[in-house]
Formats: structure tokens, C-alpha cells, sequence
């Protein structure tokens, strides 16, 4: 798939995650319909649709593997969604030819309390914060400085003007755990269908991701088969391509969708863009120099340093995402 | 009523009771040296870090910048004790 850790050790280019489309896509194929059907014992997969690059690849090759009869997609929009994430999962849809089904969230967000939560959180540091604000919290490029990633919330007002503030830890834990009901409950639907049909259900996070722990614990990180969780961003979008996903998909930027104010995954979570954050990555997996990687994506050796070191802080941070429940044991 | 100075030893077992409640639960405090650093011990994340400040903060009446959010002032229990101590030297002292 990748250029062997043993050839990269002292160079690097951007062509070192180029990967052969055909064959992965055979291969990823292959092994979701073993798991689908044989392991998992399920007789199709459902898939939530978000109007992205990871839910589309990830729908196309669910149909790949288990054709387009026994793919289900769910369009999950909720208040803050933009309104382009249901126009795009349906686009996906029609183009894929597989079933769709729109579910609109907001009531159920609401009578938990989500939006109300949130808010409260917002206003314990900023007091002014009310009705007809939008709001997103933002981290700084981490490669920019050499301080710790702590995040603010940034508010528009229904006047147009924008402030931020730092946030406290309460009103950070507060502000994260309630929009984090949203990629819960998304579950908590994707997973009433897969019941009602007798499917699996298919988790979307790509290598990025998933390697850092941006994925709610029993939300979005909770699925029978990841089948692009092996694959850095930069491999997805050559398998959009590969497999035929429209182009508007492929040209969207990859965006949270989950705070009222537009929001950049870099500004929320990575502090880089993508396809710089993906060298870096793979430059930590197979111990790739910081040099090397400075020189392939055009940053200097300190900042790579700095984006080395939030990886490696972000792994920590998020371990326990990845843990299963623990058993007493003899 | 007497008021007593606060010192820089005063600060250091105030900032080392806080990690070891907040950071350790309570448990195994006698084994964090002075000079350990919170990251690599991984006991301060990101969120650690807005806890220590907010302590900081509401303890000794500082006010920390986003610029002075850095591992050199903010690292282990006698860099962040420098850091206060500094702080409230410039501030003209602090009594407790």
C-alpha cells in the first residue's frame, strides 16, 4: 500500500502515501463482505451520510463489497448542520444508487438538553452570549507555536461582529460534552436501523483520525467495520477519485459540521491541513526525520517538531477512545 | 491580624497538593519529583492545562496570558512555582 518504513527512513516525498486505487479498493472489498457476511453474520451495512469525503468513500465501497441493494445511507441533519451536508449524503446517494433515509435529529437533541447545555457552558465565560449567536471553539495551528493546544470559543453575534475568548476547563468539558450527544445520538439512529434490517454498521474515521482520537467515544467511534481507518486522508481523496464519487464531494473542505459557526477540522482538532498533517503522521509512523518531512511539505524543521510532539501528546490524551471496557478478571 | 508573607515554598506545596489531588487523584504523590516534567509523565493534557491555570488563577490571583501557556512556565512543579512566584513579584507580593 505504502512505500516500505525501511525506504523512507531518510527521505520523503508527498508520493509516499500514492497508493495502487485498483487493488486496495479489491482489497478493502474483499475484506468488508468476509466481515459483513461471514463474521459479523449481518445481511448489509448501514452507513451515516454526512456529505464528505470518509462517509462517501466509505458508502462506495460498502457497495463494492455488498452492491447497492444492501447499503443503507442515513442523512442525520440537525440545527447547526449545514445545509449542504443532506443536499451532498443525498447526491452521494443517488450517485451510489442506494437507499437514503433522512432523520432529522434536532428533536431528540433537544429534549436531552444539547443545545441548552452548550449554551450555558459558552455563557460561563462569556455572559453576553444569547439568542441569534453562533459559536464553534477553535485551537491554534499548532506548528505556529511552541505552547500547549488549549481552545477557545469564538462567538458571532446577530451584528455580524465576532469575539473569542479563552476557555476555562469547566466550560471546555461542558461545551464538548454536550455537542458530543449529537454524534451519539447519529449512532443511536444508525444503530436502530441496522436492527430493523439486520445490517452492520459502518464507522467512517480515516487513519487521521482515528490515530488521534478525533472521534467521540460511543458516538462516531463506535461501528462493526472501519473500513478506511487504515487510510491517511491524502488516500482517501485517491479513492474518491478511483471509485467515482462527485467531484462537489471530493472539492468540499473537510469541515466539522457540528458547531452554528462554519468550522475547519484544522481550526478544531489537527492544526494543520490534511495533506501537510498526513506526512507528519507518516513520518512519525515510520520514523522519518523531522528534516525530511520539513523539506516535503515546505515547513520549517521546528514547526514539524512542534506538529511531531502534538501528535504524540494527542495519542496520549485520547488512549483511553480506544479502549474497550474493562473486565475484572481472575 | 497578622498576614502572613507568602513564599515560594508556600507556593510550591500549594501548586504540588493541587497536582497530586487533580492530576494523580490523590495517589502515589510522594513519587512526583520537583522536576518531573507533567508532560512526559502524561498527567497534563490540554484540559490539565486550563485546570492548572484556572487554579492559578483563582489560588493566587494571577492572571496568565494565552502567550504564557508554554511548557517553560507551565511543566513541572518548580517551573510552574517560578512561574507564580515571578508573577507575584511583579505584581508587588501576595499575602495569603
Amino acid at each position: 500500500m505504502t512505500q516500505s518504513s525501511m525506504e523512507t527512513k531518510s527521505t520523503l516525498s508527498a508520493s509516499a502515501l500514492q497508493l495502487d486505487a485498483t487493488r486496495e479498493v479489491e482489497r478493502i472489498a474483499a475484506a468488508v463482505t468476509t466481515a459483513v457476511f461471514s463474521t459479523l453474520k449481518r445481511r448489509g451495512a448501514v452507513i451515516g451520510l454526512s456529505g464528505g469525503i470518509d462517509s462517501s468513500v466509505s458508502a462506495a465501497l460498502c457497495v463494492r463489497a455488498l452492491g447497492p441493494d444492501r447499503v443503507l445511507g442515513l442523512l442525520m441533519p440537525e440545527t447547526d448542520s449545514a445545509a449542504e451536508s443532506t443536499r451532498l449524503g443525498r447526491l452521494l446517494g443517488e450517485s451510489m444508487g442506494i437507499r437514503t433515509y433522512l432523520e432529522d435529529i434536532t428533536p431528540i437533541l433537544e429534549a436531552a438538553g444539547c443545545y441548552r447545555r452548550r449554551d450555558e457552558a459558552i455563557r460561563a465565560v462569556m455572559p453576553e452570549y444569547g439568542a441569534g449567536c453562533r459559536s464553534k471553539i477553535v485551537l491554534p495551528n499548532a506548528a505556529d507555536h511552541d505552547g500547549y493546544s488549549v481552545f477557545s470559543v469564538v462567538v458571532q453575534f446577530p451584528d455580524g461582529r465576532q469575539t473569542s475568548t479563552r476557555l476555562t476547563r469547566d466550560a471546555y468539558l461542558g461545551v464538548v460534552a454536550a455537542t458530543n450527544f449529537k454524534q451519539r445520538v447519529r449512532k443511536m439512529m444508525e444503530y436502530y436501523y441496522a436492527d430493523r434490517h439486520q445490517y452492520a454498521v459502518m464507522g467512517t474515521p480515516n487513519r487521521l483520525e482515528y490515530d488521534q482520537g478525533f472521534f467521540v467515544k460511543l458516538g462516531d467511534g463506535a461501528a462493526d467495520v472501519k473500513p478506511i481507518a487504515h487510510l491517511y486522508k491524502t488516500q482517501v481523496y485517491q479513492l474518491a477519485k478511483y471509485l467515482g464519487v462527485p467531484d462537489e464531494i471530493r472539492r468540499r473542505q473537510p469541515t466539522t459540521d457540528t458547531y452554528s459557526l462554519p468550522q475547519s477540522q484544522d481550526e478544531f482538532y489537527f492544526s494543520l491541513p490534511y495533506d501537510k498533517l498526513d506526512l507528519c503522521l507518516y513520518g512519525v509512523n515510520h520514523e522519518v526525520p523531522a528534516a525530511d518531512v520539513a523539506a516535503a511539505i515546505g515547513l520549517t524543521v521546528r514547526q514539524v517538531t512542534r506538529v511531531y510532539r502534538d501528535i504524540a501528546s494527542k495519542r496520549r490524551a485520547t488512549t483511553y477512545l480506544h479502549m474497550p471496557p474493562m473486565l475484572i478478571t481472575d | 491580624m497578622t498576614v502572613k508573607p507568602l513564599s515560594k515554598s508556600d507556593v510550591m506545596a500549594r501548586v504540588r497538593q493541587f497536582v497530586v489531588d487533580s492530576f494523580l487523584f490523590g495517589q502515589n504523590g510522594h513519587t512526583l519529583g520537583d522536576d518531573d516534567s507533567f508532560l512526559d509523565l502524561g498527567i497534563v493534557d490540554s484540559t490539565g492545562v486550563l485546570e492548572l491555570v484556572g487554579f492559578l488563577e483563582t489560588q493566587f490571583g494571577v492572571s496568565v496570558a494565552n502567550h504564557e501557556l508554554v511548557p517553560d512556565n507551565l511543566d513541572s512543579m518548580t517551573k510552574v512555582t517560578t512561574f507564580v512566584s515571578t508573577k507575584l513579584q511583579l505584581d508587588g507580593g501576595q499575602t495569603s
